[in-house]
């Protein structure tokens, strides 16, 4: 009995959720599973708002651009410093834990080239620009939105969601692709440097480690996943920004709850695309 | 003309506007009254579509705008300027991008031509010289009219304007009702400022909408106001000392 009347209770304790979304001041939810579909479903639709003819190529393609150089050329430096201590500290380790007069030292090359390219090289790339793009994206847009700029953009007859998101995603697609070549050569770099500096590998054993047995296809599932990494870095905080109601406060927790979820849905596609191509 | 019948608006339990009805003549400064709360400012968003009624009607020019979809919406809201609250000028953009960028998005003209719209719309809110400035270089009153420059860029045959003259000294307050005035004579649209600044009712309502907990509970000239027995109307109007003053001194 005592079972039964506190399944009861928890049961009331999340019986009706009211969702805070701009555009569901109607609607309840029952359970905070259900909560999830309709976030899902909202960015759905938001995304095919995205996704519409835009109103004029022109502007578009101006807004494109300065979006590229905001998150690609804005992000490179931390990027390419980024990689490169990864990059040499993997060197290390790679090279503590594989001393043995049987393992060849090239293999330390080897190893460090390969999990830069399908794995340290998007993901870690990725998880830092969520922080530092997807944060900047999400206050940007809930700044435009609490100051009713969002609402000006309809009045006039924009289609706001394209006007602010199309141009992020597709530099974000672009960009994120170029910045984890960046990095994976950044990080193979660093290591040969690492590596030298500390006496772990010898330079040529390293290179040569590099070279040997490279398989082109790790780079396709490297540049797929940045590819997708690049969408979700743009589209998650903008979503988020873009169904900001409130204040200062609000943006603030939008732009957490955008690096979050961000985060997340990277390191699920992350685990996805390498089940599929891997 | 904007007509509105039966409009409904609630959100959550909350009964915001329960039937409204009113017709808002061109070339005349129609405004929407009523204490905070009454709402003022979310029947004028379901006026532009910024909120869906659950119920009811909005016609601009005898064509419904409610069951319109986005698309179709377009060709009215390019005829629509508004003035918010806050002015909402996008603030990544100098003054005169602002007032260009309409422009830009709708119209094919050149470059030069757009800057000269820019200069006259500017120079029509006495702002000529502040073209290079950015919002955030702006005073209150100066984004306002900034505002008002980018809501008459496009010519418009509606104009909105959400509490233009909160935050503004009275001084400033007239000019901004002054000009309000003299664009809707000039392009003869129809403008709907909604208002509680008893200054700006006395001085250009020439239509007024009195909205009381969600209700119509009042309409016509400040004439007629002046005169009115509705007491919670004279609640409102007459709440401050310097307008029972004036009542006084008119009756």
């Amino acid at each position: 009995m005592l079972l039964i009347s506190s399944v009861k209770e928890s049961i009331e304790a999340v019986k009706i959720l009211p969702c805070k979304c701009v555009s569901c001041h109607n609607v309840n939810l029952r359970v905070n599973f259900s909560m999830i579909f309709h976030h899902f479903g909202k960015y759905v639709l938001l995304l095919r708002k995205v996704f519409k003819r835009p109103e004029k190529w022109k502007i578009y393609s101006k807004e494109i651009f300065h979006e590229m150089n905001e998150i690609g050329i804005g992000s490179l430096g931390l990027i390419v410093i980024i990689s490169t201590f990864i990059g040499a500290v993997m060197t290390l380790q790679i090279a503590f834990q594989l001393v043995s007069d049987l393992i060849p030292p090239t293999v330390i090359g080897q190893i460090n080239r390969d999990s830069n390219i399908l794995e340290l090289g998007p993901t870690i790339s990725a998880l830092v620009l969520m922080g530092k793009v997807g944060s900047a994206i999400s206050s940007q847009i809930g700044s435009m939105r609490v100051t009713e700029q969002i609402d000006a953009l309809e009045i006039m007859g924009i289609n706001a969601p394209g006007y602010l998101i199309l141009p992020k995603v597709v530099a974000g697609a672009v960009m994120v692709p170029a910045l984890v070549i960046i990095a994976i050569f950044c990080a193979i770099t660093g290591g040969l440097i690492g590596g030298s500096l500390s006496g772990a590998v010898a330079p040529s054993d390293y290179i040569q480690g590099i070279q040997g047995g490279f398989n082109g296809f790790t780079v396709a599932v490297a540049l797929v996943k940045a590819f997708v990494f690049g969408f979700i870095i743009t589209s998650v905080p903008a979503y988020m920004g873009f169904y900001v109601r409130g204040g200062a406060l609000e943006v603030g927790q939008a732009g957490t709850k955008a690096v979050v979820i961000g985060c997340i849905s990277i390191l699920v596609s992350d685990y996805l695309i390498t089940a599929l191509m891997l | 003309m904007i007509e509105i019948q039966n409009i409904n608006k609630s959100f959550g339990e909350n009964h915001v506007l329960k039937g409204i009805d009113a017709i808002f003549e061109p070339g005349k400064v129609s405004l929407i009254i009523g204490g905070s709360g009454s709402g003022k400012s979310t029947l004028l968003k379901c006026i532009v579509g910024l909120h869906e009624p659950e119920e009811g009607k909005v016609f601009f020019s005898k064509e419904e705008f409610t069951g319109m979809d986005f698309e179709q919406r377009v060709p009215i809201r390019r005829d629509i300027g508004m003035l918010f609250q806050n002015s909402a000028l996008f603030d990544s953009m100098t003054v005169e991008q602002n007032i260009v960028f309409a422009l830009d998005m709708f119209t094919d003209l050149s470059k030069k031509e757009k800057i000269e719209r820019a200069n006259f719309c500017l120079e029509r809110v006495n702002l000529k010289d502040k073209n290079k400035l950015y919002p955030a270089e702006l005073s209150g009153g100066m984004k306002k009219r900034v505002g008002i420059a980018r809501a008459i860029s496009m010519n418009p045959k509606y104009l909105f304007c959400d509490e233009p003259n909160s935050g503004l000294d009275p001084a400033t307050s007239i000019l901004i009702d002054e000009l309000i005035q003299e664009l809707t004579e000039e392009y003869q649209c129809t403008t709907i400022v909604v208002t509680h600044d008893m200054n700006s009712v006395m001085g250009i309502g020439e239509y007024i909408l009195f909205l009381y907990k969600g209700e119509k509970f009042w309409e016509g000239s400040n004439e007629e106001m002046l005169r009115s027995d509705v007491q919670e109307l004279n609640d409102f109007v007459f709440a401050s000392p310097l307008m029972k003053a004036a009542r006084t001194t008119i009756k």
